[in-house]
């Protein structure tokens, strides 16, 4: 190891549970962080990234986790001899950690400005008038406009990105030398990502602190990092540093965490899966962890534990590397090509179109319940949906594509407009009449875990799309063969129909979802973020379910995502949303390739990407999204538009036809 | 003997109870999604213990409920067969002596005695003495009243070597079936069982069932010669008067369930998946019924059917019967009072679960409102309902014992633990103190609140959505 490391992790495992069959979730984790570098920790759910750095500090859940081995060294100095009380000048101190969801990292009956005292008086020797300006300075230091102000706010009172920026200051205020962030922007929308992550690395260049980054996003990993680990099932299959990593990577489980990412160069495929799942973490392992779900295993991969080889800057766990196992290696690595699925061409008919559509939700306040204003969740939206098409609808969180959905099912009631399905306006049936088209749309939820009742079996959850319908199979036993058949369709086995829920994986309930909505026998499924709760290797296995779905049904999918690379693979037309209207809409080249409207051009600037070009257009968009119960006047988007005019602050603008398909609101053009 | 049955408006209910009961039991079983949380209740030694000791009062309840007349002889020939007006119970018949040897006042347990001193002639026939009086039935075989602890010593180990044989013999006949389930070797089973290595803790329940087989042939024994928790103020045994007390208690705090369920249940849905005006209606309802003290509804109630049943006495045909109407409106009117806290609870769980995404999918497949509410409100509503259930019952025996000790509980004929303190608390000055009948009281409505508390602690664990996922 080189002396100028500050974080030495030697052998580390944390076990959950201490009885016969403890979980490894940390089962011997090697690795050092050198001073003033970015080391990411990378790896799907489950995989122990998170236990690791709660481990290095001794925050790990107790008493349901236990740290069995290991050895932390920062600057020389262990940390599992110390003291509790010694930790606690570690903690916060030398190094702090910044959490995923800044909404319950931070005390809500507290101010900003008490909690950065709280954490100042703890470590330093400072006078009250000190310790405020301190505190100033630290929140003007991670670009808190109006710092004075601010320090007496709450943390209600301020946005998610904001939050994080305040959960950044509280960190910083110990002056650490190394910061922890476990998923910093995972739950923060791509343009308030795009924020933070830069805001990191000017704090890192600001002080010279060391961060351990842990992430499930290869993109921002490959934004940030210097050095690279990949977790699996509570080890590191590989380290190695971002050059090398993201152009030769060498473990076979990284290479199909990229092969699994959607991509444009994909949409003529299916994507790769890692087929299986994780394995069992309370068992004691013969062979490679990854030995079940590899490609490439061999008997020998099954029978003996890979060593760890060490060439240069780059580790990898793997028998691939054994050089006793040179001439083995030379039959088993051979490309393989993904299997081909050509991209459907949609009709000219029709479908469903919505026009004008308005979903504006009363505010009520007082005793009288008076309604005092509305919230315009979705304010004059216009779409078309071909048969066999699939429009993404694209937006940060907030800005009313979800309600879009809801509205076209019928699920809110809306406020005006139309939503014609076929010759019928769906939303001004009666509840009975709209009954006997409710089949005909259906929706896949983001939350596999509370989409289905949890005290009903599969059987029943598909069962009841069946029932529910006035068209729907009379007959039991024809119901049952139908379950069995839907189950088998979407890849699972029919023997396990009469199990509960909570007995299936994240993916595996997806899939069961997309049966029920299948038993309904739809012609438009609405997507509403699908796979934004999957890890990249289900996602890729549920996109190619939708995809051959729709090959084999000729549905139409309403695909609601946030995700720009799921859109780059899926999508054929794209409407870009924002506070309530689409600013944008078009085929997917022409979004994608020529974005025209500015907030479009920085939502695809601030997408992280793989490759590193320095070329990039760099957009930062300048605050968040307003408020939908106030918009503002003119064009919505002016408060951050780099090329806002006068004219935007006093009217909407109108749409401008750019090319057939392509149309954009913007005055610019 | 011939008898004539009575059906008291609350065994009647206690009846249909059980049979609910019953049917729950055999829908659970086909339900792995509510096995599961009951074979972990079961698997705890706590739950176990609890469920034992709950078993033992039910059945005693049980017992007493059981109401009959007994028929009375017939002089001649033709004569129409009159029955008794006094109503027993199965548990009277069992403990019948307990019931008819009353002493004159108070005594102490065991005691041969009487509590006070009388004047009374003496041996020789000659003069007269005041002294303690013999008791007419406690220690009435003891020769010499000195060999009472000796007597008292013999018949405890008598008992106890009676329940260890019947103790072991069902020992033997558990650990054989077990081992024929198992399909296992008798001396595994065996060995299992000891070390306490079985799935569900046979050994607790073992010690538990050896437990309450020696007190209950103790107490059948040392009850026949002696007042084992003394006599009170009219002379009559306070075990038989613990014993009846635990009808009184449990019908208290399972009745009143049934009387607050439907209400709660129905208005707690309604207001939160309708919302609106179904919403604001019920919501005020509650607010109001909260804010009125519910000691004071209760006595007005209760004073009510109390002038109603002075009025009508052609309607009552013997006084347990009277007695037992007090009780059901009792429970009516505890119910009544107590089924907003649930209620409340229930509002905001459905508030939550109207927006959860399976029933938002169940929506946008047509399902109809009453097919949400069945299959998808309900059924994810039943975990608090069986944990408010059971925490519940411990709070209204409780308060039975509060209200009929204030005047406005149970009719004073009926016994229940309230009424015992009730009598005895005046007692409490006296120098020495009678202080056996309030124990009494203490003792077994104390084993059965702890008992259900340490049984709801259970069923909470086993039910909580949030410790089921750990």
């Amino acid at each position: 190891m080189t002396t100028n490391s500050l974080l030495n992790i030697k052998n580390l495992s944390t076990w959950i549970g201490n009885n016969e069959a403890p979980i490894r979730a940390v089962d011997g984790v090697d690795f050092s962080i050198q001073q003033g570098e970015t080391f990411a920790l990378l790896g799907e759910s489950g995989c122990g990234k998170s236990m690791t750095a709660l481990s290095l500090l001794r925050l790990n859940p107790q008493p349901a986790s236990d740290i069995v081995s290991g050895q932390v060294e920062l600057d020389g100095q262990d940390l599992f001899t110390l003291s509790e009380e010694d930790m606690q000048h570690i903690r916060g101190r030398r190094i702090a950690m910044i959490f995923q969801e800044p909404q319950s990292s931070l005390n809500p009956v507290l101010t900003v400005g008490q909690q950065i005292a709280e954490c100042l008086d703890w470590h330093f020797d400072l006078s009250e008038e000190q310790i405020e300006t301190r505190a100033i300075e630290l929140l003007d230091s991670v670009g808190i406009p109006d710092p004075v102000k601010r320090i007496k706010d709450y943390p209600h009172q301020l946005s998610g990105g904001m939050k994080q920026r305040v959960m950044i200051a509280i960190a910083l205020a110990g002056e650490p030398e190394l910061l922890i962030a476990d998923e910093p922007t995972t739950a923060l929308d791509v343009t308030i990502q795009a924020q933070i992550l830069d805001l990191l690395k000017q704090v890192q260049r600001d002080t010279g602190m060391a961060i351990l980054l842990i992430s499930h996003d290869l993109a921002v990993v490959a934004q940030m990092a210097d050095h690279v680990a990949v977790m699996y099932a509570g080890q590191i299959v590989e380290i190695a540093n971002r050059e090398q990593f993201f152009s030769a990577h060498q473990h076979p489980y990284s290479a199909k965490l990229f092969d699994a990412l959607p991509t444009e160069q994909k949409r003529e495929q299916r994507l790769t899966v890692i087929k299986g799942n994780v394995p069992e973490l309370n068992k004691v392992f013969t062979g490679c962890r990854f030995a079940d779900r590899c490609d490439l295993a061999w008997q020998h991969c099954h029978d003996a534990i890979p060593k760890w080889y060490q060439v240069d800057d780059q580790g990898v766990r793997c028998h691939l590397y054994d050089p006793e196992l040179a001439d083995k290696q030379e039959n088993i690595r051979q490309t393989k090509a993904g299997s081909p699925l050509s991209e459907i061409t949609s009709t000219d008919k029709n479908i469903l179109s919505v026009s004008n559509l308005k979903v504006h939700f009363p505010i009520k306040k007082g005793i009288l319940q008076r309604v005092t204003g509305h919230v315009r969740a979705v304010d004059g939206v216009t779409l078309s949906l071909k048969q066999a098409e699939t429009i993404a609808l694209v937006g940060e969180s907030g800005c009313g594509k979800t309600t879009v959905g809801k509205a076209i099912l019928g699920l809110v009631s809306t406020t005006d407009g139309q939503v014609h399905f076929g010759k019928q306006v769906l939303n001004e049936l009666s509840e009975r009449k709209l009954k006997t088209y409710r089949n005909s749309l259906q929706i896949i939820f983001q939350d596999p875990y509370s989409s289905m009742n949890p005290r009903m079996t599969i059987s029943q959850v598909i069962e009841e799309a069946m029932i529910s319908q006035s068209s729907g199979i009379k007959s039991k036993e024809e119901r049952a063969k139908r379950i069995d058949s839907l189950l088998e369709r979407v890849g699972l086995r029919p023997e396990n129909k009469y199990r509960y829920p909570h007995e299936f994986s994240g993916g595996q309930r997806q899939r069961i979802c997309i049966a029920r909505a299948l038993a309904a026998e739809p012609e438009v499924i609405i997507c509403d973020e699908p796979t934004s709760a999957l890890d990249v290797s289900v996602q890729a296995q549920i996109l190619n379910l939708l995809r051959e779905i729709q090959h084999e049904f000729g549905l139409s999918y309403l695909f609601i995502t946030h995700n720009i690379s799921v859109v780059e693979y899926l999508a054929q037309r794209i409407a870009v949303m924002y506070l309530g209207r689409i600013v944008e809409q078009g085929n997917r080249n022409e979004v994608l390739k020529t974005p025209k409207h500015p907030y479009t051009q920085a939502l695809l600037a601030a997408v992280p990407k793989l490759e590193d070009d320095k070329n990039r257009e760099v957009i930062r968009l300048e605050g968040e999204l307003p408020s939908p119960a106030a918009p503002p006047k003119g064009c919505h988007f002016h408060q951050r538009c780099p090329h806002v005019m006068a004219k935007c602050l006093e009217s909407y603008p109108e749409a401008t036809i750019m090319s057939t398909q392509h149309e954009v609101r913007c005055f610019l053009y | 003997m011939s008898f004539l049955p009575v059906f008291l408006w609350t065994d009647i209910l206690i009846y249909l109870l059980l049979a609910v009961v019953m049917l729950a039991v055999f829908y659970i079983r086909g339900q792995t999604h509510l096995v599961t949380p009951w074979r972990a209740v079961l698997k705890r030694k706590r739950g176990v213990i609890s469920i034992t000791i709950l078993l033992c009062y039910v059945a005693i309840g049980l017992l007493d409920s059981i109401h009959f007349r007994q028929a009375l002889d017939v002089n001649k020939e033709g004569d129409q067969q009159h029955y008794a007006t006094e109503v027993l119970s199965l548990l009277d018949l069992a403990v019948m002596p307990l019931k008819q040897q009353s002493e004159k006042t108070y005594s102490e347990p065991f005691a041969t005695r009487l509590f006070v001193r009388e004047m009374q002639q003496s041996d020789d026939a000659v003069g007269v003495n005041f002294d303690y009086p013999k008791l007419v039935y406690g220690g009435r075989h003891l020769v010499d009243e000195s060999d009472k602890w000796a007597d008292i010593k013999s018949s405890l180990s008598e008992s106890s070597l009676v329940s260890l044989k019947v103790w072991l013999l069902l020992t033997v006949i558990m650990v054989l079936y077990g081992a024929y389930r198992q399909k296992q070797d008798v001396s595994n089973t065996f060995k299992a069982i000891t070390l306490g290595k079985t799935a569900y803790p046979i050994r607790t329940f073992l010690f538990m069932l050896a437990l309450i087989l020696w007190s209950f042939f103790a107490l059948s024994t040392l009850s026949a010669d002696y007042h084992v928790l003394g006599t009170d103020k009219v002379g009559q045994d306070v075990l038989y008067q613990s014993l009846k007390s635990v009808r009184t208690g449990l019908v208290i705090g399972t009745l009143t369930t049934i009387v607050m369920l439907p209400l709660a249940l129905s208005m707690g849905i309604a207001a939160g998946y309708f919302r609106g005006w179904i919403d604001d209606v019920i919501q005020y309802i509650y607010t109001t019924l909260n804010s009125i003290p519910g000691v004071l509804l209760i006595a007005a109630a209760v004073l009510m059917l109390q002038v109603y049943m002075n009025n009508h006495p052609e309607n009552f045909s013997t006084i347990a019967e009277r007695a037992d109407l007090r009780l059901l409106f009792l429970c009516i009117i505890l119910g009544m009072t107590s089924w907003t806290g649930l209620c409340r609870i229930l509002r905001a769980e459905t508030l939550k679960l109207r927006e959860a995404e399976y029933v938002l999918a169940a929506r946008s497949l047509g399902a109809s409102k009453l097919s949400i509410l069945h299959r998808h409100i309900l059924p994810n509503l039943m975990h608090i309902v069986m944990i408010s259930i059971v925490l519940d019952f411990s709070g209204l025996v409780l308060a039975e014992a509060v209200l009929s000790y204030v005047g406005v509980g149970v009719d004073p004929s009926m016994i229940s633990w309230g009424n015992m303190i009730n009598s005895a608390r005046l007692e409490m000055a006296r120098d020495p103190i009678v202080w056996w009948s309030l124990a009494a009281a203490f003792f077994s409505m104390f084993v059965l609140v702890l008992a259900a508390n340490l049984f709801a602690d259970v069923v909470r664990d086993a039910f909580d959505p949030r410790v089921q996922n750990n």
